[in-house]
């Protein structure tokens, strides 16, 4: 509740200074991810080029056409980079526009830099949230406005999020910006969000909504034809929710999820719709080419290539998309095709190709080489014949004459590729080695983005050395790896294993990849509706079936946990074995296994002596009599132990039962020598013979084949029986 | 019109007992001093559907039903009566009727229900999308008409079971979800696949189901035939069709097109496959996402099987209820004098009461408006009645108050009775200065001089 409270004061204070308070941004110059990694750890994401003007720009020239007077930039890693770019930027000496930068070392997630900024106290109003690689030209006057007069009616609207419309495709569940699809949910007359997955579970064929959403709102609309634009108008109180609740990481998988699903702040975040104007994230390779696309064909206008806004120099549009800087060095035979950027300096030699494409500045491009859908930096030499499609390929690198770049592929800084060397499809390359401690927890590979600056700055002096010296090493080190003359390393596909490459890439999706997808959704509906994790088409189960299902899911869930729990037990109790640990050690480990796992004693009992007989299961044994020696030493020994979790006839029917279980399925060796064991339980006073005859019981009305155990032990039962008839 | 219309009268259903009796079944049950399916009848009349089945369930019932109906729509409608066992369910009547069901689309309809909603409508918007099953939407009766009677409107929230979650289209057009009874209370789980089909799809409770469907017939025999399981058309079979409309199991593509006379179908779908691929490429918004979704395969997996189940939504200005209840008894005699009274096809006086000409007042006998008095009745002197409805033939002695309540047929009320919010079925007998009050009496009964009665239900007992 304290932040609830703090909330409100800061508010009152700031009620008045509200309206005349300066329009300010949060831009974070860090996306926090690592996407476009190998680029990104020798060069910071936001000072990437797109379409020949560092993303940041983009950004920066929207927040100043949109009327934001002060804007705060985070930087995180390569800061100094960001922070040297913008000194001599024209964005220091803008009137009516302060830029100013944040720094900070130890922030992962953009939770952290929403802290950190909280702590410097430079927010004083509404302030719209924004990542350093978002292109947009909406107006805000508008969302803005809705902003402010939902934060006068109700304190807790703390945000306003932009979304665009945008259908995923229905086959790969991606929308056409290579982002997951996403599903919202949106009260119709008020816009206020009511509910958000946006790392869609695919496993789960719907999406649940809360009853008492629909008892609150009588109409909501469901949502999976809305793009995320990644903009929010935020209120301060979004930054002391963030210093609050100091586990938010994620500005939606957290911050927006926790909102949403607590209902004791009652904090409301509503949607604003944009419809003609533009706006997009680049968040992935696919995005980047998108996005580049987008602006060549001046959807984001007035930042198109010739119209010069900040830090790119004025290109001249002619038919067909084509744009091309004045000093331009073009053979007559080369064809320059539809949708194309050429920047300044750049040569092109005979007969070469270029469609659908950005070239940088100062390139030196040869002849018969054709570039399709590609985008080249600065300063890059193309070798007579090479063959580049839907690649991206960063400053300084080499192509060796005939190399062949296939679709998806990225060269990093550098980079030099071998004569006629073919660089496979998707295939990263860098002249730093990729790390081989890769966590595929994504929160935890912020971390060692951080480190990966100290780390560049060393390995990038040897960059260096490596291209002043690149003959003579470069044939020692990496010849078999980019052909001969090649440098640097290709990263082996799908680091961390967990998206799989052609989603995210520059290259359009194979045709046979769809085909293979299409079939396996069906396949996976097939599935959906069979096992019925999923609505069951058949309606047989008609009201009941959810909580049927949700049942089962537990059912499931418990199966899973006493697996694990035996598994713990097992471990504990061969520990115990070999390490010679007391027995009340014994007890008091799995006592708090037993609580962790919300096991009852009769499971530990059960569990206990499955690891008992597994153990003399495994001492090697010749013969049965042998396994029986064996298996009554272990009791023996053990027995202490195992009477501690038998003190009443259910434990020791348990244990009687899981006997059973075992000799019938992982340990069938024991099936010759049930009642001989029994017997020696017996014995032990471990197992008492009202349990042993409840069983018995039990069994009684099995089927034949569950009796198998009974008829062994029917001596001992009966002899137990006589003895109980002749005490009576 | 290629239409056969199912009424579901139903048989003497145990939640309007005692109202109900082997001699008046639900459907019988006067509402404006006519029977309930009267009203039902006279829509399909106006719609120009004559082709009818009345489904009463229990011999008795079907007789009494089948008598008054050869009476009163003799030349006027084409109507068999057929009799089903009682406790089949929606889905077992239309199950035993089935032989008789020939005609391409069956509209279902259930007897009790009282609208200004033409059937034609949501017959046409059936044909229209070439569906599966259409289902009448109206919205629901917390913020529809009845909340002109407060305590109707108390008593109807406290049962939110009877409402509907629907899932529809932007367009507003095709059903894509639908909760019924005992779901509506749960959370609501949308199938992802639906709804990625669909794009958007908008969420409302305030809309409820009105049982008034129409089905294709071959689709509907299929699945009654399959799931013999399934026993109510709202419960079972709707849900089931929405369920599963985009990954049909009922033959409709190959029904549809066998018979030569369908031929529009198959013209239709040829266009569709033209118009599928311009839709993809464009990503543009799509008038019919079932065929996209149908068709959006690269050609090597078999074509995904869609139907389309679609809503006919009532305007708000409408009025549809179910006669389901004894308060939704009350409630739309009340209407249907009052607010709804251009369904009950009476001329108003200028006191905006309908008093029949044979009626016979006392002495400064006052009957408000929004009254009923039926014909032959006679009313002693100084006589109150306020919003009620009183039948034929019936002996008012004087100084009677009767407010808010229905008077059935043939009913003797004593001098000095007052009747408040309460049902009297026919021929009962009223002794002198008997006070009823949200009490329903039923047929015959005998309510002795002076007994005052609060919220009870009297009745004959059974002999």
């Amino acid at each position: 509740m304290g932040a609830q409270k703090k909330g409100a004061t800061r508010v009152s204070e700031d009620a008045d200074a509200l309206s005349r308070q300066p329009l300010q941004a949060v831009l974070l110059a860090d996306s926090f991810a690592t996407k476009f990694r190998p680029i990104t750890l020798e060069r910071p994401k936001v000072l990437l080029p797109l379409v020949n003007v560092p993303m940041i720009n983009y950004t920066l020239a929207w927040l100043e056409s949109a009327g934001v007077e002060e804007v705060f930039v985070f930087c995180c890693a390569h800061s100094r980079q960001v922070i040297d770019y913008l000194e001599n930027s024209e964005w220091y000496s803008q009137p009516n526009f302060l830029v100013r930068t944040i720094q900070s070392h130890d922030s992962v997630s953009a939770g952290d830099a929403l802290r950190v900024i909280y702590e410097r106290n430079v927010i004083h109003g509404d302030f719209v949230l924004i990542s350093g690689d978002t292109v947009s030209n909406m107006l805000l006057t508008q969302a803005l406005q809705e902003h402010k007069e939902r934060k006068k009616k109700d304190n807790n609207a703390v945000m306003t999020m932009i979304i665009k419309r945008s259908k995923p495709s229905p086959i790969t569940h991606q929308s056409r910006l290579g982002t997951d699809e996403l599903f919202m949910a949106i009260d119709t007359s008020t816009k206020q969000l009511l509910y958000f997955e946006d790392k869609a579970d695919h496993s789960r064929g719907t999406i649940s909504l809360d009853k008492t959403l629909l008892a609150e709102n009588p109409s909501i609309v469901l949502h999976n034809d809305k793009q995320d634009c990644y903009i929010d108008i935020c209120s301060p109180e979004v930054l002391s929710l963030f210093t609050d609740n100091f586990d938010y990481q994620h500005l939606r998988r957290h911050f927006v999820k926790g909102l949403l699903l607590d209902d004791i702040m009652g904090y409301k975040i509503y949607t604003h719709e944009i419809h003609s104007s533009y706006a997009a994230r680049i968040d992935n390779y696919r995005s980047y080419d998108i996005v580049s696309k987008d602006i060549i064909q001046r959807w984001t206008y007035p930042y198109v290539p010739d119209v010069k806004f900040c830090g790119n120099r004025a290109t001249k549009l002619e038919r067909q998309g084509m744009y091309r800087a004045s000093e331009i060095v073009q053979s007559c035979s080369s064809q320059i095709g539809p949708f194309t950027v050429i920047g300044n300096g750049t040569k092109i030699g005979n007969d070469t190709k270029v469609s659908n494409s950005v070239i940088g500045e100062g390139c030196t491009i040869g002849s018969n080489v054709s570039i399709e859908g590609s985008y080249i930096w600065d300063n890059v030499t193309i070798e007579d014949g090479c063959e580049l499609r839907h690649v991206i390929v960063c400053d300084w690198v080499i192509l060796k004459a005939g190399a062949v770049l296939k679709p998806g592929v990225v060269l990093s800084f550098k980079v030099v590729i071998g004569q006629g060397f073919v660089v496979p499809a998707y295939s990263k390359v860098s002249l730093l080695q990729q790390p081989t401690v890769e966590d595929s927890d994504e929160e935890l590979e912020y971390v060692d983005n951080s480190s990966g600056t100290v780390e560049i700055s060393s390995i990038r002096g040897t960059a260096d050395k490596l291209n002043g010296e690149m003959t003579s090493q470069s044939s020692e080190t990496h010849e078999s790896e980019l052909g001969s003359g090649g440098v640097g390393y290709i990263w082996s596909i799908c680091e961390g294993g967990h998206e799989e490459e052609w989603r995210h890439s520059i290259a359009p999706i194979p045709a046979d990849k769809l085909a293979e997808i299409t079939q396996t959704t069906d396949d996976d509906h097939e599935l959906l509706t069979q096992d019925g994790t999923a609505l069951p088409p058949s309606g047989e189960l008609k009201s009941d079936s959810f909580s049927n299902l949700s049942e089962d899911d537990e059912m499931e869930d418990s199966k899973d946990d006493s697996a694990y729990f035996e598994k713990e037990v097992e471990a504990t109790f061969l520990r115990a074995v070999h390490e010679n640990v007391k027995v009340e050690h014994v007890i008091l480990e799995v006592n708090s296994l037993r609580l962790s796992y919300n096991m009852t004693s009769s499971d530990c009992a059960g569990a206990i002596f499955y690891s008992m007989m597994k153990l003399s299961l495994e001492t090697p044994h010749a013969s049965a009599s042998e396994l029986l020696q064996s298996a009554t030493n272990v009791i023996s020994t053990w027995q202490r132990l195992l009477k501690s979790y038998l003190p009443e006839t259910d434990e020791q029917i348990e244990v009687i039962l899981k006997f059973e279980e075992m000799c019938l399925e992982s340990g069938k060796e024991f099936s010759p020598l049930f009642a001989l064991i029994l017997q020696h339980l017996y014995d032990k006073d471990l197992i008492e013979e009202d349990a042993i005859l409840t069983w018995a019981n039990e069994k009684e009305g099995a089927d034949e084949s569950d009796k198998v155990f009974v008829k062994q032990a029917e001596k001992f039962i009966q002899v137990r029986n006589n003895v109980n008839i002749f005490y009576s | 019109m290629d239409f056969q219309v199912v009424v579901l009268a139903g048989g003497t259903s145990k939640k309007l007992v005692p109202l109900v009796s082997k001699e008046v079944p639900k459907a019988l049950l006067p509402v404006a001093n006519r029977p309930v399916l009267s009203f039902v009848l006279e829509q399909l009349e106006l719609s120009n559907l004559k082709d009818l089945i009345v489904v009463v369930e229990g011999q008795d019932a079907a007789l009494c039903v089948g008598g008054w109906i050869s009476g009163a729509y003799a030349d006027r409608l084409h109507v068999e009566v057929a009799a089903v066992p009682e406790d089949v369910g929606t889905a077992g009547a239309l199950r035993s009727i089935a032989h008789h069901l020939t005609a391409k689309d069956i509209l279902v309809v259930s007897g009790d229900l009282v609208s200004d909603v033409p059937p034609g409508a949501v017959a046409a918007a059936h044909r229209r999308h070439d569906a599966v099953v259409t289902a009448m939407l109206c919205s629901s009766p917390v913020s529809g008409p009845s909340d002109l009677g407060s305590s109707g409107g108390k008593d109807k929230t406290k049962k939110p079971g009877r409402y509907n979650i629907i899932g529809m289209d932007p367009t507003k057009q095709f059903l894509l979800y639908i909760a019924t009874g005992a779901e509506v209370e749960k959370d609501t789980r949308i199938q992802k696949n639906i709804l990625r089909a669909v794009g958007q799809m908008e969420v409302r409770a305030d809309l409820m189901d009105a049982h008034m469907y129409a089905f294709k017939r071959s689709v509907l025999q299929e699945v009654l035939d399959q799931k013999d399981t399934f026993q109510s058309l709202r419960q079972d079979v709707l849900p089931y069709l929405v369920r599963s409309q985009l990954k049909s199991e009922v033959l409709v593509n190959s029904a549809s097109q066998a018979p030569p006379e369908e031929n529009g179908n198959e013209k239709n779908s040829s266009l569709n496959n033209h118009m599928t691929l311009s839709r993809i490429l464009a990503n543009a918004s799509m008038p019919n996402f079932h065929e996209l979704y149908a068709s959006d395969h690269s050609g090597s997996s078999p074509v995904r099987r869609t139907h389309k189940c679609c809503a006919y939504i009532a305007s708000n200005s409408s009025y549809c209820t179910r006669l389901n209840s004894i308060q939704a008894f009350m409630d739309i005699n009340r209407d249907v004098i009052g607010e709804a009274n251009h369904l009950s096809g009476y001329s108003f006086s200028a006191h905006n009461n309908i008093i029949h000409p044979s009626a016979e007042l006392g002495l400064k006998t006052t009957v408000g408006p929004y009254c009923m008095l039926g014909e032959g009745s006679q009313m002693g002197d100084k006589c109150s009645v306020k919003r009620s409805v009183i039948g034929r033939h019936c002996r008012i002695g004087s100084n009677v108050k009767i407010v808010n309540s229905v008077v059935m047929n043939h009913v003797t009320i004593g001098d000095g009775c007052s009747i408040q919010g309460s049902v009297i079925s026919s021929n009962v007998q009223l002794q002198e200065r008997v006070v009823l009050k949200d009490c329903q009496v039923g047929a015959g009964f005998v309510v002795s001089a002076g007994c005052e009665f609060k919220g009870e239900s009297l009745a004959r007992k059974e002999k």
